[in-house]
């Protein structure tokens, strides 16, 4: 056992990496089920964007463009569930699931002839004089910009929802739609609006695997990490910042774990293993002790005649 | 009264005629963990299943499920793909042994094949590849090449399979380069891109400059280029889309002629419960070529180690080897026999950290 081994600003700068498409996939998870949609397609939408953002990086050499197509693959792909759900009436649950396996085997056959290639690099920010500083320069000024985006974006939400009328009628519909549409609130439209944004946050939580996390394409590459950003939303009693402190303990132990292996500690592997899992739901359910719940419409079934 | 013949003559019409095609097509189903694309291990035993597909053509009929967790789902999918009349099903991951063995029991008629496992029925056959002769291999040119004499492993589970693959590449790195430590990261997956990579990525930050793989995707070849001067070596698939650096060779699982072998045995009805374990000699085990990354001598060296393993003259646990607790293993001259590999689960001396039990 070596602890000096792990280099602790390494550590930070790649849990920051790390927890990204996590954060991302969640955040936009969030505003859909305050808007009271529950969405279980978020692994399709991210897998979605990962292939969207991957292919048109390599088309066009762009990592923004990439980006950019990667949310809105996921927007578009979320579409899918709008029409299941907001027009057709279907269950939820069931839409979601669909989405997702649609969304991975739809990504696979996108992805055959990107199978192998090497993507552009994503550009990290480099500012003379702050990124060279030691320690801070590492953490906090040497990334690329999705990360800080995505950080942004919490901050943005968590405003949004709070301080703004935008904010005020989103809550509204995902609490009662009923009062919200007797109200004069268009409960469809502000939901179809959320689950775009929704979607489009996993789409670019899924590109930020594809292209700075792995980078390359794999089938079937976000492995589960949807399921978790779903899992997340539902631990964090629907709160912006602790998405953030969420995101950033799972992901920082899932890298210190690697580490804490490699340098040989002698804790049993198996709970290490275990142990981002574990440490994020204790963590977050000690938080959520407060009356924090669910928003009481959600995955409820609008209509306007009802 | 006459439509009710007519009923029943085209009842047994179809019924002769589905009994028809059941009679020409031989039906052969493959259970895979992880997608067809993942460019590893899965993407090798489907090219097995193209290739039984091209060798018998219109006489077979083959299906495929991928990405089927190991546990109690990977039964369902047997058991429907028994149900929808397949003759032969390959269970291609080890954790797909004690279902396989469970559903083998519903239907005697089917005949199953095991991949990795150990546990055998009147219709269950068990196969798997060498792969540690392939370590060896890989062991010997990664000793050589590593100048921080730091080798980083992935790997996937701790089963005798992977540890097997541990202590051959350890074995021969040591031999000629006795500097060399061995850092192992346990991933406990066979397949997830993201968690691969970031186990290459903490490795390579802890100073390894070779890093090897027991998982299943291309993600640790992508962050090994990422970083710099690491080498890497493909697993179960060729993976040169990354030669010649950081992929400066690879293990490569044939797996074609043994599917065309079994689906020809049930198709003349000489299948029988069998227990194949081939290597680099009857071709189930290949090496990748070795790129230029690679110095001629070193390469010169790691052909004349696998002629060496496919003719026979060399095994690669020949003693004196100890385990690592410090008791004798193997005498000088002595190699391992097939029963203690298939069931290995301790660490051969010198290397550091405990398997996880």
């Amino acid at each position: 056992m070596d602890l000096s081994e792990i280099n602790p600003v390494l550590l930070i700068a790649s849990l920051m990496v790390a927890a990204t498409p996590l954060l991302l996939a969640a955040i936009g998870e969030l505003v859909v089920e305050k808007a009271g949609v529950l969405n279980l397609g978020v692994e399709g939408m991210m897998i979605i964007g990962a292939i969207c953002g991957f292919a048109i990086t390599v088309e066009t050499g762009s990592t923004f463009v990439g980006f950019l197509a990667a949310a809105l693959g996921g927007a578009v792909l979320s579409l899918l569930f709008v029409l299941l759900t907001q027009v057709a009436l279907a269950n939820q649950v069931a839409s979601g699931l669909a989405l997702t396996l649609f969304g991975l085997g739809l990504s696979a056959l996108m992805g055959q002839s990107y199978v192998g290639v090497k993507p552009p690099d994503t550009p990290e920010l480099n500012i003379p004089g702050l990124s060279d500083l030691p320690v801070v320069g590492p953490i906090l000024f040497s990334h690329d910009l999705v990360l800080y985006f995505g950080i942004a974006l919490i901050a943005a939400v968590w405003a949004v929802l709070k301080f703004t009328r935008v904010g005020l009628i989103l809550r509204a519909v995902g609490e009662n739609h009923d009062a919200a549409h007797a109200l004069g609130y268009k409960v469809i439209r502000i939901r179809v609006l959320a689950i775009m944004f929704g979607g489009a946050c996993a789409g670019l939580g899924g590109a930020y695997i594809s292209l700075v996390r792995v980078p390359q394409w794999t089938e079937g590459m976000t492995a589960g990490i949807g399921w978790i950003a779903l899992a997340l939303v539902v631990f964090a009693s629907w709160k912006p910042w602790r998405v953030l402190l969420g995101a950033y303990l799972f992901g920082g132990i899932t890298v210190l774990q690697l580490n804490l292996q490699a340098a040989g500690v002698a804790i049993p592997v198996e709970y290490l293993a275990m142990s981002p899992y574990i440490i994020t739901i204790l963590v977050l359910v000690i938080l959520s002790a407060d009356k924090s719940s669910a928003p009481a419409s959600l995955g409820r079934i609008f209509h306007a005649s009802h | 009264m006459k439509f009710t013949t007519l009923l029943a003559t085209a009842a047994m019409t179809l019924g002769m005629a589905t009994a028809g095609i059941a009679q020409d097509k031989t039906k052969v189903g493959f259970v895979y963990v992880g997608p067809v694309g993942d460019g590893g291990w899965t993407y090798e035993h489907d090219k097995g299943r193209q290739a039984v597909e091209a060798e018998f053509g219109d006489q077979v009929e083959t299906v495929f499920v991928e990405s089927v967790p190991e546990g109690p789902d990977s039964e369902r999918v047997m058991t429907q793909m028994a149900l929808d009349g397949a003759d032969l099903i390959f269970t291609t991951s080890f954790g797909y042994m004690d279902p396989t063995i469970n559903v083998a029991k519903k239907f005697p008629k089917v005949k199953f094949e095991h991949a990795t496992g150990y546990k055998t029925a009147p219709n269950v056959s068990v196969y798997s590849a060498r792969f540690y002769e392939g370590r060896a291999v890989q062991g010997h040119i990664a000793g050589k090449m590593t100048k921080s004499n730091i080798i980083g492993y992935i790997g996937s589970y701790p089963i005798p399979e992977v540890i097997r693959g541990i202590n051959s590449a350890y074995i021969h790195a040591k031999k000629v380069n006795p500097d060399v430590e061995f850092k192992i990261v346990w991933a406990y997956t066979w397949f997830d891109p993201a968690k691969e990579a970031d186990a290459a990525t903490v490795l390579i930050e802890q100073g390894a400059d070779v890093i090897l793989q027991h998982t299943d995707s291309t993600a640790p070849q992508a962050a090994a280029q990422d970083a710099g001067n690491v080498i890497t070596f493909g697993q179960a698939s060729d993976m040169s889309e990354y030669a010649p650096m950081p992929r400066v060779s690879s293990i490569i699982d044939d797996w074609a002629p043994y599917y065309i072998a079994r689906t020809k045995a049930v198709m003349d009805g000489t299948w029988e419960t069998a227990n194949t374990w081939d290597g680099i000699g009857p071709g189930m085990v290949k090496i990748g070529e070795i790129s230029d990354a690679v110095p001629t001598d070193v390469k010169e060296e790691a052909l004349a180690m696998k002629a060496a393993i496919a003719d026979g003259s060399y095994h690669p646990f020949t003693g004196p080897l100890k385990k690592q607790d410090g008791s004798d293993w193997l005498a000088e001259g002595e190699v391992a026999d097939d029963g203690t590999l298939a069931g290995m689960n301790f660490y051969v001396e010198g290397l550091e950290g405990e398997i996880p039990q």
